[in-house]
């Protein structure tokens, strides 16, 4: 299945786009996109940041598993205040 | 009424804190969060906030009713502004009413603690000579407010 995947603020930036179509197995969960993204842009975050992903505007828990048309985004560590 | 605002608009903390008035209460605590001009001793230019709308109003929207519910309290109002904010505007306004000045003060208090940990808001200092994404890469970051509002507790 075809996920589109947004990236905010320093994960745009590093990553250099804003969006990205990615291709998954059927059934892969929040966790497996994390990993594929890693692979990807293996500088976006450091091995001990946590990448933490929003799954239609809510935060998503590792095993959740998506949904072709889902809205994802990768959150980056949060500063607003 | 509109109790949650994200906008690119100048704040007016008087107009937030008018929405949380009414006879009833007898107390009303206004916060403002404000622009530092130096991070480290760097001096600070100008800051651009950048938020993932949809969700944030969700999130700011989970604090408000979560801290009402909490502090069997009814009046909370929470405006942020994006966009570029020059050194000394006010980028956040969280204004809180109760009958007594306990709740209002409390709820004001962990409102900014617990927008700060959830809420998908990204700040960027601009220096004379760079920028940098606030929210270091140690900074540990977790979406549960609990630990911050434990904190707290054991704090007052």
């Amino acid at each position: 299945m075809e996920i589109t995947v947004r990236f905010f603020a320093l994960y745009r930036e590093r990553a250099g786009l804003s969006s990205l179509a990615m291709e998954l197995p059927d059934g892969a969960s929040v966790a497996a996109l994390t990993d594929v993204v890693r692979q990807r842009f293996p500088r976006l975050a450091p091995p001990e940041v946590k990448i933490v992903v929003a799954v239609n505007a809510e935060y998503a828990e590792p095993e959740q598993v998506l949904r072709p048309g889902d809205d994802v985004c990768l959150i980056p560590p949060v500063s607003g205040g | 009424m509109q109790m949650i605002e994200i906008t690119t608009s100048p704040l007016d903390p008087e107009q937030v804190t008018r929405k949380v008035m009414r006879d009833s209460n007898g107390a009303v605590v206004t916060f403002l969060g404000t622009t530092r001009d130096n991070f480290e001793g760097k001096r600070v230019v100008t800051l651009e906030y950048e938020a993932f709308e949809e969700m944030a109003v969700k999130e700011l929207e989970k604090v408000r009713q979560g801290l009402l519910d909490e502090f069997g309290i009814e009046d909370m109002a929470i405006s942020h502004r994006i966009g570029r904010v020059d050194i000394g505007e006010t980028s956040l306004v969280v204004a809180v009413a109760s009958p007594h000045r306990k709740e209002a003060f409390m709820a004001c208090h962990k409102a900014v603690d617990w927008l700060k940990e959830t809420v998908p808001i990204w700040k960027k200092e601009v220096y004379e000579d760079g920028s940098r994404w606030v929210a270091c890469e140690d900074h540990e970051f977790t979406h549960e407010h609990a630990s911050a509002v434990e904190e707290l507790v054991a704090d007052s």
